[in-house]
């Protein structure tokens, strides 16, 4: 970014886009949104949809309920809040409908359960209520991305293993299969999406010393 | 912290309440024709996948107007209904009705020569509707093939009726009995379907209710084409 907006990015914002795709990753460290990550991660393409979906629902949302903030009673924040994520749940789902709307059959009901996902809430809660509008969005951007990462790992090696694809292309040739490899059924299961899950905080915690905890 | 007022409360949320709904409506009104041209583009497609056609969003019209040479609706006496546009026909509205009200749809294909008569089927599965197409051959009991879809069966379960797996176990099986009787073909527990009988096929093993429910659907909207079917037979 240029040299006259580096307040926008100082290190201090910098830091709420880069510290939940890690240090303070929403799935694999606050273990939240575990249930869209165990079903709608089969296929790569879904997954990716999802997590754009997530990204503008929780951006916007942050942004919203950030400008919001002074204004909000906090008797009715929390429904307040939701309002706000429920419609833009439903905007995204409408838009997905028209224009993907294959995809859209494919999410189904996961689309409009990003209501219930309690990444977005928390944040709203924890972040967006406290501050202002740009941090908000930063945040909401870098958990939401955060979230949409390990969907996507999660998804690429469960496609890959499970069905021998990518994004829908085969990228295991024909002749692997001659030999005797065969796709892996397990892989399709949910199961295996918490285990994929697993090993991804294994690795994580393996290569991030600060997320062990002491005792 | 500040304290607010009911009154405030109470303005702010309607304040809120009447901006999203406008906001959403506005949404929904510009949105619905591309939502409403996918539902067609997909209804299309899920009919040229009962007779065995695989077809994409981009060509799924074209195809359509190839193999599928004619729609219309019958009512229960098997009588041609005039001014009716079959493919316009909501079957959900149609089972609400008592048997001879009803318009039935009918698309016949053609294809390799032969006619196909595509019967649309629709019913409820464990959490929504399930629906889908039966193909019958020319002979009117022979399934040529099968394509069903469901709203929000659970995934891995009772979704696998939308399966290539599931719908081919459905080719070749028929829906009358060697006495001419109308038999369905009925969906068993799973493994238990006799591979040799003509009238049986297996169902989804943990999705029991879901295949209960296929069953029922094709019981239902199969035989209310019963009449039709034996006029043209006879």
């Amino acid at each position: 970014m240029s040299a006259e907006k580096e307040p926008l990015f100082s290190s201090k914002n910098l830091k709420l886009l880069t510290e939940p795709l890690n240090d303070s990753n929403p799935i694999t460290v606050q273990v939240l949104g575990i249930c869209s990550a165990l079903a709608v991660t089969v296929k790569v393409k879904p997954a990716f949809v999802l997590a754009i979906a997530v990204v503008v629902v929780m951006a916007v949302s942050n942004v919203v309920i950030s400008l919001l903030r002074k204004t909000v009673p906090p008797r009715i924040r929390i429904i307040v809040q939701l309002v706000v994520i429920a419609s833009m749940v439903i905007l995204v789902d409408q838009v997905l409908k028209a224009f993907l709307f294959d995809v859209s059959k494919q999410l189904s009901v996961f689309v409009g359960l990003i209501i219930t996902n309690c990444i977005i809430m928390g944040r709203l809660e924890a972040f967006a209520l406290n501050n202002k509008p740009w941090q908000s969005f930063l945040d909401g951007l870098g958990n939401a991305a955060g979230y949409g990462v390990i969907l996507i790992i999660v998804a690429f090696f469960r496609e890959l293993l499970g069905s021998g694809t990518v994004w829908g292309y085969k990228v295991i040739p024909e002749s692997v299969y001659d030999f005797g490899y065969e796709n892996n059924g397990l892989m399709i299961l949910p199961p295996m999406a918490l285990i994929v899950v697993g090993a991804i905080i294994w690795v994580q915690r393996a290569k991030n010393k600060k997320l062990v905890e002491s005792n | 912290m500040r304290s607010y007022s009911n009154t405030y409360i109470f303005i702010f949320s309607s304040i809120m309440v009447i901006i999203v709904a406008a906001l959403l409506s506005v949404a929904a009104m510009t949105l619905q024709p591309f939502q409403k041209k996918n539902v067609e583009i997909n209804k299309k497609q899920n009919i040229l996948t009962s007779i065995n056609i695989e077809s994409t969003a981009k060509d799924a019209e074209e195809l359509y107007e190839k193999y599928i040479v004619e729609n219309f609706a019958v009512n229960a006496n098997g009588e041609k209904q005039e001014g009716v546009d079959a493919f316009k026909i909501d079957m959900k509205k149609e089972l609400a009705k008592p048997l001879n009200e009803r318009n039935l749809p009918i698309f016949i294909s053609s294809l390799e020569d032969t006619k196909q008569y595509i019967i649309p089927v629709y019913g409820k599965g464990l959490w929504g509707p399930i629906w889908g197409y039966v193909a019958l051959q020319e002979d009117l009991s022979t399934i040529f093939g099968a394509n069903f879809s469901h709203k929000g069966e659970t995934p891995g379960l009772g979704s696998e009726i939308d399966t290539k797996d599931f719908q081919s176990q459905f080719f070749g099986k028929e829906i009358f009995n060697e006495q001419g009787e109308f038999v369905s073909v009925s969906i068993l527990k799973s493994g238990t379907a006799d591979p040799n009988s003509k009238y049986e096929v297996d169902g989804i093993s943990g999705g029991t209710i879901t295949s209960v429910g296929v069953d029922a659907m094709l019981k239902d909207c199969l035989s209310s084409y019963e009449t039709y079917i034996k006029n043209i037979k006879n």
